[in-house]
């Protein structure tokens, strides 16, 4: 395992997202709160829990997309709202199709990921295209880009919102439940995306309701039930807090909430009902 | 046909047909985008209120129709991203507010006749005035500068709104550029197409286009050439026809996306029987599959046990064996490289 995280001691410049005391919500109610959380470059970052616990509040609080309600976001070492390039953070939406109301080709939808890095009047040149073109490729639908996106399968769609956020060169990728609903094939391609991300040392962070075939590349685990975080320590942490739960000692953790986590994150309440028969 | 361009009113009405028949479908394709396609006819109606104060005040109805749908579109735009219970509501005021207005107050002026009212309501060949012409290519030039230069982030925008926020790019202010120019377009469009009728020209050629398209590029091309065969050739047919002429470019508009539904029915059933679907197997064909990647016309093939996978939709298709006689398109096997040293898409 890497050294694991040390939330007090990160004040150095590598130092993406730090958020304090923080709350998000909608209007003036707060669905997740006292959200402590630091996360440093080169770090790849489950964020787990039950269904409406509060993880994609997380991430939309982190991007800027909801509104906070009380605390800091510290992004790169700006305050949030002062933050200019959002695009240093790509996100990957939760969607489980993109929009078809028009035709659009894989190439199309992956350039929109392009356009921060491009001025207000211009058009993409031949560096940024290459860069698309590279985007699809480390999803692995370089032979598609000029395909219209509908025709796709669920879980190559799902990449294409990689690719997406790739095109935007970011410096940290923030991926909200990237396999849910994908077929037992597309998790395993969709599993080396990841892996070649790891390669190409992108920041991650992941919410997902399973770890399954990500638990080897991570470096960090957070918890989140109920609108707090209630566990954020590295895997083998984790492992040893879910250990202790089952031979009865050591429970000066969250033992009762960590195990109703893991109890919610293998059946996935709600998750079950599209992805369940398909899960290899 | 040059009989239709000696006369006077005949060249106005073309020429106006053509500014518009090009502009409305490249609004047109961002609302059906974003599933707004009722919207530009709302904004009709309150343009025929703004029509029925420049006729009342004496001032050129064609500005105030301006100032009128602009406003409403602004209004409008704000509304929706602000209300979220009401907003539908109030919209359905301000539209059914804006016609009833318009019809009331052009019965109160002198040029108020019901003949006058259809003509602003279903378009007429006979009303494009000199000084609109000279309005409307100016709008219509900045209606299509505008669309071309926004048309990226106009269209990652209406493609994923949250997206587009999470990464900076200004959304409201790129709805309400859109709902400005939708209520210029309207404008533009007044004379020929008719207030009531003008969404029909900015949403059915997209329509149509849809059904055929295989990008959104293409998609916009196929609906700029299906709004202009429409609005010219409506205004030409409503001459002799003595028809009006928004009724009749919108006509031509529904009759070419009926037959191009009906064509690209009939060709997908017969390419569906004629295409043969590979067996089915666990893993994807990509760069990393193993399968040596063959280019194969337009499209990259995979060679799976000595035939050819191509994919389509939701499967493989059997593209045959390399050079086989299933093979239509002559694959170029000298380009066959294996998948793993396959850099870049060709």
């Amino acid at each position: 395992m890497t050294a694991g995280p040390a939330p007090a001691a990160a004040t150095s410049a590598d130092v993406a997202i730090d958020l304090r005391d923080a709350a998000f919500g909608y209007g003036e109610r707060a669905v997740l709160s006292d959200a402590n959380l630091t996360i440093r470059r080169g770090e790849i970052v489950a964020v787990v829990g039950p269904n409406g616990s509060g993880k994609s509040t997380l991430m939309k609080g982190i991007l800027g997309l909801n509104e906070r309600v009380a605390g800091t976001v510290t992004l790169f070492g700006v305050p949030s709202h002062e933050l200019r390039d959002r695009a240093r953070l790509g996100y990957v939406p939760q969607r489980h199709t993109l929009s078809a109301s028009v035709r659009a080709t894989a190439e199309e939808i992956v350039s929109t990921g392009r356009l921060p890095r491009i001025g207000w009047l211009g058009r993409l040149r031949g560096t940024d295209r290459q860069i698309v073109a590279r985007s699809l490729e480390v999803v692995g639908l370089g032979d598609r880009a000029a395909t219209e996106v509908s025709t796709l399968s669920g879980g190559q769609q799902r990449r294409v919102l990689i690719a997406r956020a790739l095109a935007g060169q970011p410096d940290v990728l923030i991926m909200d439940e990237p396999t849910a609903g994908v077929d037992a094939a597309n998790q395993h391609v969709l599993a080396d995306v990841l892996d070649r991300l790891v390669e190409r040392d992108v920041t991650m962070v992941i919410v997902t309701h399973e770890l399954g075939a990500l638990e080897r590349l991570l470096t960090r685990i957070v918890v989140v039930d109920a609108g707090r975080i209630r566990f954020d320590g590295t895997p083998h942490e984790y492992a040893a807090a879910r250990d202790a739960v089952h031979h009865d000692h050591d429970s000066h953790h969250h033992d009762l909430e960590l195990d109703s986590d893991r109890a919610l994150l293998a059946r996935g309440p709600l998750d079950a009902t599209h992805t369940d028969g398909k899960r290899p | 046909m040059s009989d239709l361009l000696s006369v006077d009113f005949m060249q106005r009405a073309l020429i106006a047909a053509l500014l518009v028949g090009t502009v409305a479908p490249m609004v047109g394709i961002f609302l059906v985008q974003r599933r707004l396609s009722l919207i530009g006819d709302g904004m009709g109606h309150v343009a025929l209120a703004g029509v029925a104060l420049g006729l009342v005040t004496g001032s050129a109805p064609v500005l105030t129709a301006l100032v009128a749908a602009v406003t409403a579109a602004v209004v409008i735009e704000l509304l929706r991203t602000r209300g979220r219970t009401n907003g539908d509501v109030a919209l359905a005021v301000i539209f059914y507010g804006g016609i009833a207005g318009g019809v009331v107050i052009i019965s109160r002026s002198p040029e108020g006749t019901p003949a006058n009212l259809m003509k602003y309501l279903f378009g007429s060949i006979l009303t494009t005035q000199r000084g609109d012409l000279y309005v409307f290519a100016g709008l219509a030039v900045l209606i299509a500068v505008t669309t071309w230069a926004l048309r990226p982030r106009l269209f990652a925008v209406a493609n994923d709104e949250e997206y587009a926020r999470a990464v900076g790019i200004p959304v409201l202010p790129l709805n309400i550029v859109l709902a400005v120019l939708t209520a210029t377009t309207v404008v533009v469009a007044m004379r020929v197409v008719g207030l009531l009728l003008i969404s029909a020209l900015m949403i059915v050629p997209n329509a149509a286009s849809q059904l055929i398209a295989r990008s959104f590029s293409s998609g916009l091309h196929w609906a700029i050439a299906f709004g202009l065969v429409s609005s010219v050739g409506g205004v030409a047919l409503s001459y002799p026809l003595n028809t009006p002429s928004g009724g009749t470019i919108v006509l031509l508009a529904v009759g070419l996306f009926v037959v191009t539904a009906v064509v690209t029915s009939i060709t997908s059933r017969l390419g569906g029987r004629r295409h043969a679907v590979a067996e089915t197997h666990p893993h994807e064909h990509g760069a990393e599959c193993g399968h040596p990647a063959v280019t194969h016309g337009d499209h990259v093939d995979y060679l799976h046990d000595g035939h050819l996978h191509a994919a389509h939709e939701g499967h493989y298709d059997e593209h045959g064996a390399p050079g086989g006689p299933a093979d239509t398109h002559a694959p170029d096997t000298t380009t066959a490289t294996t998948a793993s040293t396959r850099g870049t898409r060709p």
